[in-house]
């Protein structure tokens, strides 16, 4: 139960929209809900994926975000062109923390900056030249590269360039796959619509290359699709699969390669981990390739059991039975993780505000623990995101949308959270305000936080932020009251 | 005298590049200092007043040296008949790139560099003739180009295109201090095209500055990378360019322009017997139907 009854949490709403104009106002209210577990259709409490409104300091990215951020940058044997000037390939240059295996530069370029770095004259005369010999460059200094992709930034849209008949020609020149991606940041509304863009470029450019092609399946042969391996994520959820007998054919994309993509098209199931940013080549499998694929929940020990149950139901005896001792292996070890820290957290409430899947995965783990999130919203979610966050969320907690600074501040400063999980963007002003905080984009350069591995860090990051003596020491010596100085003499 | 800048816009084809060099050759004629802008990515303002193909443009001497900060004004600049100084923005072949980027990149440059010096009494820009984009509005943003000439004909299309134009026009005057100057009719011997054009330029709110016969002389010196001034100063056709040039000196008719809806323009053409009443019974009726 959340610490706030409905009528006070719908007071809350009306409350900080009452500061907007009437326009804003009549457009935030529809992204501001209290949540009601008897809905089925989210559409009816609460809008999505709509434009943001000037001025309110969105959280939001952009097209090239989803695509080059997202998507393609984790795959790394390829590298990935940010095609346009050099802003945006380099302000976000191995900022998401896809781990990977490999040497940087020579077989892998993950963390890597591949730019062509636009100049006046390049708007002006087209950039078409510059991209057929900055790929040609690229082949000469790492050969050893598996393919190229080009993600198109702003600029490439607007001056029409033609990166289809550049990336054709180089790919028979260099008789490697290279991949246009149409992903203008000024495209949609958030980073989602880049995610699409990605996975239509995947579509049409990546999964027919081995149509035809001998492949040595087995009936046990699976995907990960969705975990870009942030902090090892995918490393700590891939054992568990292959530990209960599945083989994982491809990760996508986080440690992932392009071989390993072209053969998903041979798997018996697609297993999806974040559904917002990669359903649609899900269901463009499903589809053309008869591909059945299912969500799952790698997020604490509760939700791992359920998946790994989930998933070894769409398979024989043995994989069944690999799941349970699976499960019988590792519940033990969660046990003592959840004595250890639950006593330490139990009964703490927790705000979060991100992307993806997490606004609603994480709620496991949280409550694994004893803890529970009381607010929750998506930065680019659609309605289809917030179907399955309704059931995960207790009644009468806060559902935002796009939320903005100032409703995100209010909120926080009302319902008064024992931690909030956000983004680098909000991490310095909720701990200014005294508020513990944990980064759930990057896990706050920690994790893994997946599967079993993932959890006890998890829980112990939990414990060491929300823990923390700093918070006690957030009053200046000088500004303590006198009383409170007598108490703690006296004491 | 202080510098007065003034950008010559029209539909594309109606002789903008022609007109405006041999106005400015009379100019120079007339002892004026006069510099050429040319803002079309085809390069071709200035040829006849440096009896060349095509000047080295800013954009491709600047996607030679590498950027447009690697240039000198002396590297751009070239100076031809009269002392006329003549700049070209140039920009990429047709279908790619972004040729109004071009022309903003030229035109910060040269002012930058400091192209428009005290010396000058004039600077004409021709600008490329459907402003396409906001590139090619450049030269009437602020602090340029505050005379605009439209140069056009008796044709319906180049008074749909003078009559947009002033639209566009009318969207900086409100802003800043653009005023549309005169319309030049360039004539094509269309029927009562003076009057038609007198008239077009009264609705505007404008004037016809002058009016330039049909003149084979024209493209006789053009063969010859000429404008008529130069080529045969002696012909009638070079004292039409001198008169223009003399009213554009002594012009002080500058108006924000009250462009005119497409009803109203229809009317006008109708009036001079240009169009024919439209009859609304035959709209999308095909051939079969009006025969039955």
């Amino acid at each position: 139960m959340s610490a706030l009854t409905r009528e006070e949490t719908e007071a809350l709403i009306q409350e900080v929209l009452e500061v907007y104009p009437e326009k804003a106002k009549k457009d935030r209210e529809k992204h501001l809900a209290v949540n009601d577990q008897s809905i089925e259709q989210s559409k009816k409490c609460i809008t999505s994926n709509r434009k943001s409104l000037p001025g309110v300091m969105t959280i939001r990215g952009c097209a090239y975000a989803g695509s080059k951020g997202v998507v393609w940058g984790p795959i790394k044997d390829m590298i990935h062109i940010s095609h346009g000037p050099v802003g945006c390939g380099q302000y976000s240059r191995a900022g998401r923390r896809n781990y990977y295996v490999g040497t940087t530069g020579v077989n892998t370029f993950g963390t890597m900056n591949f730019t062509s770095d636009f100049q006046e004259k390049d708007i002006v005369f087209g950039g078409d030249k510059k991209l057929a010999k900055l790929i040609t460059e690229i082949e000469q200094l790492f050969p050893l590269n598996k393919g190229i992709s080009v993600q198109s930034e702003c600029p490439i849209g607007l001056i029409g360039d033609d990166i289809e008949a550049v990336s054709k020609k180089a790919a028979k020149e260099i008789d490697k796959p290279v991949v246009p991606v149409r992903c203008e940041g000024f495209r949609g509304v958030s980073q989602s619509l880049g995610h699409h863009i990605a996975n239509d470029a995947i579509r049409d450019w990546v999964l027919p290359r081995r149509e035809g092609k001998p492949f040595e399946g087995t009936p046990y042969d699976v995907a990960v699709i969705g975990d870009y391996n942030i902090g090892g994520d995918a490393w700590s959820s891939r054992i568990l699969l292959e530990e209960m007998g599945l083989r994982v054919v491809a990760q996508w994309s986080g440690d992932g390669t392009i071989a390993e993509m072209e053969k998903t098209p041979y798997v018996k199931v697609n297993l999806i981990h974040c559904y917002r940013s990669m359903n649609y080549i899900a269901r463009h499998m499903e589809e053309k390739y008869n591909i059945p694929w299912m969500e799952y929940n790698f997020f604490g020990p509760t939700k791992v059991a359920e998946s790994l149950r989930a998933i070894a139901a769409l398979f024989d005896d043995k994989i069944k039975e690999g799941a349970e001792r699976v499960i019988a292996k590792y519940q033990p070890l969660m046990q003592a993780v959840i004595d250890k820290y639950k006593p330490r957290l139990q009964g703490k409430r927790v705000m979060l505000y991100v992307g993806g899947l997490r606004p609603r995965h994480v709620i496991g783990a949280y409550e694994d623990l004893g803890m529970e999130v009381v607010g929750t919203g998506y930065e680019f979610g659609h309605n289809d995101d917030y179907d399955r966050t309704i059931k995960d969320m207790g009644n009468a907690t806060l559902l935002y949308d796009d939320v903005t600074g100032f409703e995100f501040e209010e909120f926080v400063k009302k319902v008064k959270p024992d931690l909030v999980g956000s983004g680098i963007k909000e991490k310095f002003i909720f701990q200014k305000m005294g508020v513990p905080f944990r980064q759930m984009h990057s896990w706050d350069y920690s994790g893994p936080y997946h599967g079993y591995d993932g959890f006890a860090i998890f829980a112990r990051d939990m414990d060491m932020t929300l823990n923390n003596p700093c918070w006690g020491k957030m009053q200046a010596p000088w500004l303590k009251k006198p009383e409170a100085e007598a108490e703690q003499k006296a004491a | 005298m202080a510098l007065r800048q003034c950008a010559i816009y029209g539909k594309g084809g109606i002789g903008k590049s022609t007109t405006t060099q041999n106005l400015v050759a009379a100019l120079a004629e007339a002892g004026k200092k006069v510099m050429i802008v040319g803002c079309d990515p085809k390069a071709d303002s200035t040829r006849l007043i440096l009896h060349s193909k095509a000047q080295n443009s800013v954009m491709e001497l600047a996607a030679e040296a590498g950027s447009v900060e690697d240039l000198e004004l002396e590297d751009v600049l070239s100076v031809g008949y009269g002392g006329i100084k003549c700049v070209e923005s140039g920009g990429p072949e047709p279908g790619v790139g972004c040729a109004g980027r071009g022309v903003i990149t030229a035109i910060n440059f040269l002012e930058e560099e400091g192209a428009y010096d005290d010396e000058l009494d004039f600077v004409f820009y021709d600008v490329l003739g459907d402003v396409v984009c906001g590139g090619f509005a450049m030269p009437i943003r602020e602090n340029k180009a505050q005379e605009i000439y439209i140069v056009c004909s008796g044709e319906m299309m180049a008074m749909y295109a003078a009559n947009n134009i002033a639209k566009g026009i009318v969207k900086y005057a409100n802003s800043g201090s653009v005023r549309l100057a005169g319309l030049i009719c360039n004539s094509r011997n269309t029927d009562r095209e003076d009057e038609l054009i007198m008239a077009l330029a009264a609705q505007l709110g404008t004037q016809m500055i002058h009016f330039i016969p049909r003149a084979n002389a024209v493209q006789h010196a053009e063969i010859r990378r000429m404008t008529v001034i130069e080529y045969d100063p002696t012909h009638k056709q070079a004292d039409e360019y001198r008169a223009l040039a003399r009213k554009i000196v002594d012009n002080k008719k500058f108006v924000i322009p009250t462009p005119i809806t497409m009803d109203q323009l229809e009317a006008l053409l109708m009036e001079f017997g240009i169009m024919e009443a439209e009859d609304e019974s035959i709209i999308g009726k095909k051939a079969a139907e009006l025969a039955a």
